[in-house]
C-alpha cells in the first residue's frame, strides 16, 4: 500500500524559497543573481539568509541593470553554470527584452545546438497589491510569442516547487512568473524532498462537465471559488490551471472542451493579443464543432495599466462575482 | 637562396620568426577570404558578405595573445581574422558564406557569425553589443570556478560602445574584477555614422575611467603592438587584476557590408588619406626590412593562401544546403512539437 508522502504547509513565497534553497544545496553550479537578493534577501524576503549560507559569489547582488542581469546569466549558462536570474518586478523586465527574446531564446537555435542556455528568469508579476502602473503588470503575452523560450506561471505552492525544480533543471531558458498577490495569500501542502512537475502540463484543479474554465495565476483561485459557489446552484464547472503558458497543454484543454462543450478563459493580462486569444483561436480551429456556445474571455481591460487609486485597481481586476456571473451565463447558454 | 639581410632591431616581444611569418600569413588569409566573399556576392553566388579590411593587424596580434584551449573569444562579425587565428578552419568561413548545412550554425546565421565551442568561440547574434554581457557571464564563471589560467576576450566596434548593454557589461566586470579584456576595434565608422557623431570624446578608452578600469590605446595597424597590449591585458585579467579596455585604432577600408555603398557618405580621398593605416603592406615592409621574409617569400605566402581559399571555396560550394526540415530542429532540447 502506498504511504502518503510527508508534506509541509507553505505559502507561495515559502515554496519559491524552499525550492531555490534546495537547488543551491544540490548543485554548486547554481547561482542566484539580481537586485537586492543578497543582504536584503530579495524585496519579498525570498532569498533571506542565502548570502550568509552560500556566499556572495553564489548570491550575487547585481548593479541596477536588468539587460545585463539576464545577459550575464546567458553567458554563465553558456559556460556551464546554472544561473537563476531575478528581475525584481516584472515591470522592470523591459530593458532585458532583447536579452530574453533576441539572445537567450535563440542561443541553441542559432548555434545549431553547439551552445545552450539553461537559464531561469524569475519575476513577480500581477496586480491586486496597490502596485500602481509599474508594480502590477502582467508580461506573459509579450513573451509567449517567442519560440525557444518556456514560460511557467504556477500559483499553488506544490506546483511552484515542482515546476521551479523542473525550470532549474531544464536545458533551455525558462521565464518563471510568480503572481505576487498569491505570495502570502495562497497556502497549501507541499511534498518534502525533491520532485518535478513537467513543464507544459496543465492541471485540472476542479472537475466538472458543464463548462471549462481555463486560467492561471491569481485568477485560478478566484475561478475555483466561483465554481464552488455555483455548485450550490447545481452547476458543474471544470477549472484548468494552465501552469505552463509555453509550451501549452493543448491536449488537456481540448479533452475538457469535448466533455463540457463550453469554454471560458480568464486572465489578468490584456485581452487583445493575450494568452486567451491564442487558446480561443486554437479551440476554434480544432474543436469548433464540439462547442455549444461562443467562447468567452474575461481579461484585463484595454488600458495601459491599473491605477494606484483603489477604484482604478478594482476596475481593472476581475472580481470573483464577475467570474461567477459569466460562468452562470455560459452554463445556461 | 636569398641573401640574409642585416636585421635592424625592433621590438618583437619574444615572438620568433616563424610566429611572425604565421601572423603575416593569417593577415593574407583574412584579406583573401574577405575578397572572396565580396567576389562571390558580385557573382550572385551568395546573398551577403562582410569585409574586415583594415582590421587584420588587430586580429593577428590578438590571436597570438589568446591562449588556445583555455581562453574564450566572444567575437563580433568583423573578427574573421581573429577566429581563423585562434584555430578556425578557413572552410568554416566559406560554409558560412554559402550557408551550407555543414556550417556550424547549420546555415542559419549570417556570414561571419561564427561559433565553435570546441575552440572556445561563443555563438553571437547580429545585435550590436548583445554579446558583451555574455562575455562577462563567461568571465564570471571562470572566476567563480577559480580557473586562474583562463580569461575572456570580448570584441566589438566603436559604435557598440554607445549601447547600454556595453556599458552595463563593463560596469559589472569592473565591480567584480572579472578576467576579461574588452577589445574595441575602432575603425572610425558605424555604417555611415562617423566617430564624432557617435561620441563626444576623442578616444573610446576615455570611457574606461567611468568604470574604474584601465584603458589602453594601441595602433591597430601594428600587430606586434596589439599582441603586446592584449597579452598584457589578458595576463592581468588571469592574475586577478580585473578587466582592461583596449582601444585598437584602425580604419574600415571597405563598405560596411555588400549591402552598403560607402560612396553615399564618405569620399574616396578620405579613404586614401588613411591608406598608411593598411596593416598588411606595413607588416610586410617591416618583416622584409628585418630579413624575416623576402619579396619572394611573400609571393609564396599569397600564392599558397589563394590556393587554399580556392580549394575551400570549391569544397564548400559543392556541399548541400540544409534540408528544409532543419528549420524545426534545435528550438529546444529534443524534438520540438511546433504549435500548428
Ligand atoms: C542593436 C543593433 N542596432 C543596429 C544594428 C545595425 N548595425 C549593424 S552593424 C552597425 C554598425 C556597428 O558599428 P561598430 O560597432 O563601429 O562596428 P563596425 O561595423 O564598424 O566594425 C549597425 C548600426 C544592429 N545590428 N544591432
Ligand atoms: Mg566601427
Amino acid at each position: 500500500m502506498a504511504v502518503a508522502a510527508p508534506t509541509q504547509t507553505m505559502n507561495n513565497v515559502e515554496a519559491v524559497r524552499a525550492t531555490l534553497y534546495e537547488a543551491l544545496k544540490a548543485d554548486p553550479r547554481t547561482i542566484v543573481l539580481g537586485e537586492d537578493v543578497g543582504a536584503r534577501g530579495n524585496v519579498f524576503l525570498i532569498t533571506k539568509g542565502f548570502i550568509e549560507e552560500f556566499g556572495p559569489e553564489r548570491i550575487v547582488d547585481t548593479p541596477l541593470a536588468e539587460a545585463s542581469i539576464v545577459g550575464i546569466a546567458v553567458g554563465m549558462a553558456m559556460e556551464g553554470l546554472r544561473p537563476i536570474a531575478e528581475i525584481q518586478f516584472a515591470d522592470f523586465i523591459y530593458p532585458a527584452f532583447n536579452q530574453i527574446v533576441g539572445e537567450a531564446a535563440k542561443t541553441r537555435y542559432r548555434s545549431n545546438g553547439d551552445y545552450t542556455c539553461p537559464l531561469v528568469i524569475r519575476t513577480p508579476y500581477g496586480g491586486g497589491v496597490r502596485g500602481a502602473l509599474s508594480h502590477s503588470v502582467s508580461i506573459e503575452a509579450l513573451f509567449y510569442h517567442v519560440p525557444g523560450l518556456k514560460i511557467v506561471a504556477p500559483s499553488f505552492p506544490a506546483d511552484i516547487k515542482g515546476l521551479l525544480t523542473s525550470a532549474i533543471e531544464d536545458p533551455d531558458p525558462v521565464l518563471f512568473l510568480e503572481h505576487k498577490r498569491t505570495y502570502r495569500l495562497v497556502k497549501g501542502e507541499v511534498p518534502t524532498g525533491r520532485y518535478t512537475i513537467p513543464i507544459g502540463k496543465a492541471d485540472v484543479k476542479r472537475a466538472g462537465d458543464q463548462l471549462t474554465v481555463v486560467s492561471y495565476g491569481l485568477y485560478v483561485h478566484q475561478a475555483l471559488d466561483a465554481a464552488a459557489r455555483l455548485e450550490g446552484d447545481g452547476m458543474s464547472i471544470e477549472v484548468i490551471d494552465l501552469r505552463s503558458i509555453r509550451p501549452m497543454d493543448k491536449g488537456t484543454i481540448l479533452e475538457s472542451i469535448r466533455k463540457t462543450r463550453k469554454l471560458l478563459i480568464v486572465h489578468e493580462d490584456n485581452k487583445f493579443g493575450g494568452i486567451g486569444a491564442e487558446i480561443a483561436a486554437m479551440v476554434a480551429e480544432e474543436a469548433f464543432f464540439d462547442l455549444d456556445a461562443p467562447i468567452r474571455r474575461l481579461c484585463g481591460p484595454d488600458v495601459p495599466a491599473m491605477g494606484y487609486a483603489a477604484p482604478l485597481e478594482e476596475e481593472f481586476m476581475i472580481s470573483t462575482e464577475q467570474m461567477a456571473e459569466t460562468m452562470r451565463e455560459l452554463v445556461r447558454f | 637562396m636569398a641573401k640574409a639581410i642585416e636585421s635592424p632591431s625592433f621590438e618583437r616581444y619574444g615572438l620568433d620568426d616563424d610566429r611572425l611569418r604565421w601572423m603575416l600569413r593569417n593577415m593574407h588569409l583574412q584579406r583573401t577570404l574577405d575578397n572572396r566573399g565580396f567576389q562571390l556576392n558580385r557573382q550572385g553566388k551568395i546573398p551577403f558578405a562582410t569585409g574586415s579590411e583594415g582590421h587584420e593587424g588587430i586580429h593577428a596580434g590578438a590571436a597570438v595573445a589568446f591562449s588556445r584551449g583555455k581562453d574564450v573569444l566572444v567575437p563580433y562579425y568583423r573578427d574573421i581574422g581573429l577566429c581563423l587565428g585562434i584555430g578556425m578552419d578557413p572552410l568554416e568561413a566559406l560554409l558560412s558564406m554559402f550557408a551550407r548545412g555543414a556550417d556550424r550554425s547549420g546555415g542559419r546565421q549570417f556570414p561571419n557569425h561564427f561559433t565553435s565551442k570546441a575552440i572556445g568561440m561563443l555563438s553571437i547574434s547580429s545585435i550590436i553589443a548583445a554579446h558583451c554581457p555574455h562575455a562577462v557571464g563567461v568571465a564570471y564563471a571562470m572566476k567563480y570556478r577559480k580557473e586562474t589560467d583562463r580569461a575572456v576576450l570580448c570584441c566589438f566596434g566603436d559604435g557598440a560602445t554607445s549601447e547600454g548593454e556595453w556599458h552595463e557589461s563593463v560596469n559589472f566586470a569592473a565591480v567584480h574584477r572579472l578576467p576579461i579584456v574588452f577589445l574595441c576595434e575602432n575603425n572610425e565608422w558605424a555604417i555611415s555614422t562617423p566617430r564624432e557623431r557617435q561620441m563626444a570624446i576623442a578616444d573610446v578608452v576615455q570611457k574606461a575611467a567611468g568604470y574604474g578600469i584601465p584603458g589602453v590605446i594601441v595602433e591597430g595597424a601594428d600587430p606586434l603592438a596589439v599582441y603586446k597590449t592584449v597579452k598584457d591585458a589578458l595576463d592581468r585579467a588571469r592574475s586577478g587584476g580585473g578587466p582592461t579596455l583596449v582601444e585598437a585604432k584602425c580604419y574600415r577600408f571597405l563598405s560596411h557590408t555588400t549591402d552598403d555603398d560607402d560612396r553615399t557618405y564618405r569620399s574616396r580621398e578620405e579613404i586614401e588619406k588613411h591608406r598608411h593605416l593598411d596593416p598588411v603592406p606595413r607588416f610586410e615592409r617591416l618583416l622584409i626590412e628585418c630579413g624575416i621574409v623576402t619579396d619572394e617569400g611573400i609571393a609564396e605566402i599569397k600564392k599558397e593562401v589563394l590556393a587554399q581559399v580556392n580549394e575551400v571555396t570549391d569544397r564548400a560550394e559543392a556541399m548541400p544546403f540544409p534540408a528544409p526540415q532543419e528549420l524545426y530542429t534545435n528550438v529546444y532540447e529534443g524534438t520540438h512539437e511546433p504549435w500548428l
